[in-house]
């Protein structure tokens, strides 16, 4: 008996083609999984304007955390007795701001942000100005929408 | 006759187990672990006490094990049922407040003994030639170990443990191109909710212990397979004491684990570990919050970062300065030229001790603030 000779060249073709059936079936098994463990798009409670409150609710110099959707909003009057309405999400890593009277500001808890009533990003680590809402007074009471 | 009469008389414990062995060795040959256990040799120096703190981690590990399956006969993940069903555990099942409080404190004394470990083999070099594979490992079970940590903080649904999801979990999100998709997979959606609690489940009751299971099976193999490392001044001395691993060491061992499950009782029952109150969404982060004290060095270099260094966002700039310092310490064994050709690296022992002063510094200034 002979061995059968196989020329390189066929050899090599093989080899690249042993490779890429590997590859095909590493990636036939990874790809659901992956596409598995993606969330899919939830058609979740898409808000435009939510109704926070009546004007006499909120005293001059407070704040009130509210609900927009599935994301929180905080709420603040000013002392002039005008409202400012921000998202309550911290754009430094996501936690929850809140209106503090003794500071006069929008403080984060988390890493010690702060945000001026205006929302704009004064102190820590805040690289950006909260989001703000857009406040509207209809027959006495408060709605917030998005801007 | 004389053969029935022997046959009647009861077996000796000592001829009873070596049957055993016996039967066992004749299947698997046992006996050849055996004397592989007894040829093993510790040396003995004056550095020999930090040979006990793997063995420390694995005992902790071990406990944690016990205890988390414990708690998954009564754990309802959900949130809605989480935070209740720990208060449940809590209050209602016999024991189990203590079951929760060993859980959580050894989960913590687990991290404190691998992070000691980790820097005693760091300082003494142990890492070098033929131990790489052994401290990569080493470094992966730490960070799973971390995993693990981050993982069940979530599990209870309390306010702490919701912000701090949120901030670590939004830490990933800075990743540079794949951080929003690296993001997305771990919470499950944009936000932390239901989902992500599922996840974290997951993560913490099969994914994580599965992956440690088989990295320290390895790591324990590797550890079998070369024996203990000398340190390299007392390696390079005519002659280094040594006992045998069996049954000297492993009895020195199993010592200093009733001491630890003796420390762990004693926080479990006199500092329980508390529930807080329940996670809510749509309130403010609580005053005060700071992170599980093994991340506490990197929430304060994060908090104290600037908005903007060199046009990137400080946050990302943290993210990617972790990301680095993690690679570098996983690679020391190949970046560490000198203690690879036995040689005396000052430059890496160095480097060990600034990051403990640096880890210690950050995490004192942490806590303080």
């Amino acid at each position: 008996m002979t061995e059968q000779q196989v020329s390189p060249t066929k050899r090599s073709t093989l080899i690249k083609l042993l490779w890429g059936g590997v590859a095909a079936f590493v990636a036939a098994i990874c790809y659901p999984i992956f596409a598995y463990l993606r969330p899919p798009a939830v058609s979740g409670e898409k808000v435009s304007s939510v109704l926070v409150g009546a004007v006499d609710d909120f005293d001059p110099g407070s704040g009130v955390h509210f609900r927009f959707g599935n994301e929180p909003g905080l709420l603040v009057r000013l002392d002039d007795g005008s409202f400012k309405a921000f998202s309550a999400t911290c754009t430094h890593l996501d936690c929850t701001v809140q209106y503090r009277e003794d500071m006069g500001l929008i403080w984060c808890a988390c890493h010690n942000g702060k945000f001026d009533l205006r929302g704009r990003n004064i102190a820590g680590p805040p690289p950006r100005p909260l989001d703000e809402f857009q406040v509207l007074i209809q027959g006495g009471e408060v709605h917030v929408k998005q801007s | 006759m004389s053969n029935n009469h022997e046959h009647r008389r009861p077996l000796r414990p000592s001829t009873f187990a070596s049957a055993v062995t016996d039967w066992f060795d004749e299947r698997i040959g046992v006996r050849t672990l055996i004397d592989m256990a007894r040829k093993k040799q510790v040396p003995i120096h004056r550095h020999s006490i930090w040979y006990y703190l793997g063995g420390v981690t694995l005992f902790l590990f071990i406990i944690q094990v016990i205890t988390g399956i414990l708690l998954l006969f009564y754990y309802r993940p959900g949130a809605d049922t989480a935070f209740e069903s720990i208060r449940f555990i809590m209050t209602k099942v016999q024991f189990g407040w203590l079951v929760r409080s060993i859980h959580t404190w050894a989960a913590n004394l687990m991290i404190l003994a691998a992070v000691m470990h980790m820097f005693s083999v760091f300082l003494t070099k142990a890492y070098r030639k033929p131990r790489e594979l052994t401290w990569i490992t080493g470094v992966l079970l730490l960070a799973l170990a971390l995993a693990l940590g981050f993982s069940g903080y979530l599990l209870p649904w309390n306010e702490l443990a919701y912000f701090a999801t949120k901030v670590g979990t939004e830490i990933t999100g800075a990743v540079p191109f794949v951080g929003k998709h690296m993001l997305e997979l771990l919470r499950g959606g944009p936000q932390v909710n239901d989902a992500t609690l599922s996840r974290f489940f997951g993560f913490h009751v099969a994914l994580f212990p599965a992956l440690f299971t088989v990295l320290l099976g390895i790591h324990l193999l590797l550890v079998q397979k070369q024996g203990m490392s000398t340190p390299l001044n007392i390696e390079k001395k005519k002659e280094v004491k040594s006992i045998p691993f069996f049954p000297n060491f492993l009895l020195r061992d199993l010592l200093l684990w009733l001491i630890v499950l003796n420390i762990l009782a004693i926080l479990a029952v006199f500092f329980p570990s508390e529930l807080g109150e329940k996670a809510d969404p749509f309130a403010p982060a609580p005053a005060g919050i700071v992170p599980e004290w093994y991340f506490l060095f990197m929430f304060q270099i994060l908090k104290m970062l600037p908005p903007k260094i060199l046009f990137v966002d400080g946050d990302v700039f943290g993210v990617l300065l972790f990301g680095l310092a993690g690679l570098f310490w996983l690679l020391i064994p190949f970046l560490d030229r000198s203690s690879q050709k036995g040689l005396q690296s000052r430059n890496f022992t160095y480097i060990g001790i600034a990051a403990i002063i640096v880890v210690l510094f950050f995490t004192i200034l942490g806590w303080v603030s």
